[in-house]
């Protein structure tokens, strides 16, 4: 009898596998035809989280949402694992020389010293950058993956956003946001 | 005509993939000998016609009929030959179609190769494949047919193949890679098999056995290819990206991996064979669910497809009722019938479940991670991908524990070893290990480093428990008669074996001595790493068939004498528009020395990157041991033996 109980017991073990399978399709369903670029919780249009974070190159300074807010900017999302996010460096440097751009940098998932070190290196285009190394700041933006860049006015709300490098081409498509955004603030 | 007859040829396919995976199975029960035997004609004749159509579309490429989208789409007259044939899985559905013909050259293969199986057995197995075969086929035909037409008027020229897929590499790596892919779904297939029979026996082992090791040393191959294409053309640097592309190849990977060694303990000694077959049946369905990743346009990957819901809805249906139907068919007809052969805790049959359970927590680990966007969204957080630092951080932990557990393993012996011979045994491999890991990074780079120590005393580990295994097995016969006695099995084990050792060690190498510099260089400048000068003379212009080029000539001195020239190039192809970045790697067994250039700035300079990469090279020879390993043991005569068929038709 008890024997009987047990290969019973353990025939619904044997289900386990593919009560896992049947959860993971469902999940997998409910996936299908969603953008992977476009935001669930899409803040566009939205104000910028209010946040309290560290600054990267002064671990001591505390940085908050009111640091931003001022001066349209554009707000970008890099780490030093980031293939891409090098890529789009030097586009960064160009925009901050060339047009006076306001770019604040959110270091993401990253470790401190190497990407002070890649700041020295590659030169520093972020007014500052605020170092999120566990990602949390990038959750509350909705960051899908780095690079991302965020155009937010003088006031806080985030008006468009670019996944992926930042280059001419995906500049040309912020600028005359950024453009009317600054004739506004001034 | 010749698209019109591939079109037709792929519906013949499925029409015999049809008889086959319903015919034969209905024998089996119905005890109709002809219905059974019919089993291998019908998986020739799909797999003859399935290439034909194969053919065709390949023909259409060759000859440019750019009357068909998918030729217009993906070639170009001025596209050199090779690459035409090439683009033929340049994109959605040729790769479709490449990934049935490999399918059904497989089934082809298992009809030829394993004649004196039972008859019952070899009809089910075919079965189960052409009960695959006819779900992937009717994919490609109802939602992405290569063979469609632009009528009345085709596309006068072809917007040519994707510049990044132009490329050795790209011949190369998706058909090694859809191999190994598919390859998984014959041990599948002889999973299904043995439980519709209801008795797993070692016959059934012996010979899913060595279809899969081959299935798993050409999915190794294709990996590395994959891995090494990505460091040469995407100009990034890096070997391995966690891209979810990659972990949909790399989760397959190890659960097969966690089978071939599942598979000997059950064949050896009968155990662990519920967890053979479940994992034989998950190796293809992660496979699969790697072509659900790539296919669906659910997660963003640098190398996904094209992203079109019907598709994804069509492989997540496929999916559903291939993992569905088997792991159910695995709930009802799986043994509960416990074991009773015994193991000691030190015992090989222990460290070998540690072997499986840490690989399957790995692919376990890259699954949630590949996944963690998506189920993060549904519980809406937004979608987030977690990055390398996730995947490093767990990974690397599992990795170590996996090699210090096939040492143990490989030293203690089935049923039980006396913990006595055992720490006798491992005394002096732990000795060297250690003693020769901690001083490996001074006399590599002159200081301390951890991670390259462990790296380095976990491949000297390796080598010592092979070495004293090797020893052990030979010590009645000495060396020559020893060594020749071993069997072709031994002999691939070892050598797999090191190749871990060996791409550990390169990895570490890499990650933790590369010397990357992304500067830059105006004309006549130089910059030193390590004992290489490089000077940027300067650019000049290149005109290939359908791209042209500005070309940077970098001279290379070591140690002050001249010693060769690099020339990376920025491409910029015609058809597209489109700039592509070509670096110049000198490769060498010690380093690479790899140049991409950058952006063009003011004055003739440009935005150089020079990367020095010591034993990179050592990653992939690694993952090229552990295919050849396979290779070795299949040559073994164990699985050649015509053994006498006889549980055959009851």
């Amino acid at each position: 009898m008890s024997e009987q109980k047990s290969s019973t017991m353990q025939r619904l073990l044997l289900l386990i596998p593919m009560v896992l399978a049947f959860g993971l399709g469902l999940f997998l369903y409910q996936g299908l035809g969603k953008d992977p670029n476009k935001l669930e919780s899409s803040l566009l249009g939205q104000q910028l989280p209010v946040f309290i974070g560290e600054s990267l190159n002064a671990p001591i300074k505390a940085i908050a949402t009111d640091d931003i807010l001022g001066t349209p900017s554009l707000i970008n999302v890099w780490a030093t694992w980031c293939p891409t996010c090098k890529a789009e460096h030097a586009f960064l440097n160009q925009l901050v020389a060339s047009e006076g751009v306001r770019i604040i940098g959110v270091n993401y998932h990253d470790q401190r010293e190497p990407a002070q070190q890649w700041l020295a290196k590659l030169g520093d285009p972020y007014e500052f950058s605020i170092y999120d190394p566990k990602g949390q700041l990038g959750i509350e933006l909705g960051v899908v993956g780095a690079p991302e860049t965020y155009l937010v006015g003088a006031d806080g709300i985030i008006v468009d956003k670019i996944t992926g490098e930042l280059n001419e081409r995906t500049w040309a498509q912020l600028k005359p946001q950024y453009d009317e955004l600054m004739a506004q603030a001034n | 005509m010749i698209p019109e007859i591939g079109h037709l040829a792929l519906i013949l396919a499925l029409c015999l993939s049809v008889a086959l995976g319903v015919l034969p199975m209905l024998g089996t029960y119905t005890g109709q000998a002809r219905l059974i035997m019919a089993a291998r004609p019908l998986a020739i004749g799909q797999g003859v016609f399935l290439s034909i159509s194969y053919i065709c579309l390949t023909l259409a490429f060759v000859y440019d009929d750019f009357t068909v989208q998918y030729v217009a789409s993906n070639s170009n007259s001025a596209l050199p030959v090779q690459y035409k044939i090439s683009a033929v899985w340049g994109s959605h559905e040729g790769s479709l179609l490449l990934w049935v013909l490999m399918l059904s050259w497989w089934i082809m293969a298992v009809s030829q190769f394993a004649k004196s199986l039972p008859p019952i057995m070899l009809a089910r197995v075919l079965s189960v494949m052409g009960l695959i075969a006819i779900g992937f086929m009717l994919f490609t035909l109802l939602t992405s047919n290569p063979f469609w037409r632009y009528l009345p008027e085709g596309a006068s020229e072809g917007a040519d193949l994707n510049p990044l897929l132009q490329d050795f590499g790209l011949i190369v790596h998706p058909p090694t890679l859809y191999m190994g892919y598919v390859g998984l779904s014959v041990a599948f297939a002889f999973a299904i098999a043995a439980l519709l029979d209801g008795k797993i026996d070692a016959a059934w082992l012996r010979w899913s056995r060595p279809w899969t090791l081959v299935a798993w040393g050409f999915l190794t191959l294709g990996i590395v290819l994959g891995s090494w294409w990505a460091y040469y053309e995407l100009g990034w640097g890096g070997w391995w990206f966690w891209d979810p592309v990659e972990n949909a190849s790399f989760m397959p990977w190890l659960v097969a991996t966690a089978l071939i060694h599942s598979l000997a303990v059950s064949e050896k000694r009968g155990l662990f064979k519920n967890w053979t077959i479940l994992l034989a049946i998950l190796a293809f369905s992660l496979s699969l669910l790697g072509t659900f990743l790539v296919r669906s346009g659910v997660l963003t990957s640098v190398h996904a497809f094209a992203a079109d819901p019907e598709r994804g809805f069509f492989v997540l249906v496929l999916l559903a009722l291939t993992v569905g139907g088997s792991l159910l068919l695995y709930a009802l007809r799986a043994t509960t019938v416990a074991s009773r052969t015994v193991y000691s805790f030190w015992s090989r049959e222990t460290f070998l479940l540690g072997n499986n359970v840490l690989l399957v927590i790995a692919a376990i680990v890259v699954l949630l991670g590949t996944l963690y966007p998506l189920l993060l969204d549904a519980f809406g957080g937004g979608k987030v991908s977690v990055g390398p630092p996730y995947f490093n951080a767990v990974f690397v932990p599992l990795m170590v524990l996996l090699i210090i557990a096939l040492g143990i393993g490989l030293l203690a012996k089935w049923k039980s070893i006396e913990t006595n011979e055992l720490t006798q045994l491992l005394r002096s491999p732990l000795l060297v290990a250690l003693v020769l890991g901690v001083s490996f990074p001074f006399a590599y780079a002159g200081e301390f480093n951890a991670s390259t120590a462990l790296a380095a005393a976990l491949m000297v580990w390796l080598i010592m428990t092979t070495w004293t295994d090797l020893k052990r097995r030979i010590r009645h016969q000495g060396w020559q008669r020893g060594l020749r006695q071993l069997n072709p099995g031994y002999y691939g084990m070892m050598l797999a074996h090191l190749g871990i050792g060996v791409s550990v060690m390169g990895i570490a190498v890499v990650s933790h001595y590369e010397a990357n510099h992304d500067i830059r260089m105006a004309p006549g400048e130089t910059l030193q790493i390590e004992q290489y000068a490089f000077t940027f003379e300067g650019t000049r212009d290149i005109t290939g068939p359908n791209y042209v080029s500005v070309q940077g000539v970098v001279k290379v001195d070591e140690d002050g004498e001249f010693y060769t020239y690099l020339h990376p190039e920025k491409r910029t192809y015609n058809a597209r528009n489109q700039m592509m970045t070509e670096a110049a790697i000198d490769p060498a067994l010690g380093r690479d020395i790899y140049i991409a250039m950058g952006e063009p700035l003011e004055q003739g300079a440009w935005a150089m990157r020079i990367h020095f990469k010591p034993m990179v090279r050592w990653i992939w020879l690694g993952g090229v041991m552990m295919s050849i390993g396979a290779g070795l043991a299949v040559w073994d005569k164990r699985y050649r033996r015509r053994r006498p068929a006889k549980t055959s038709a009851a």
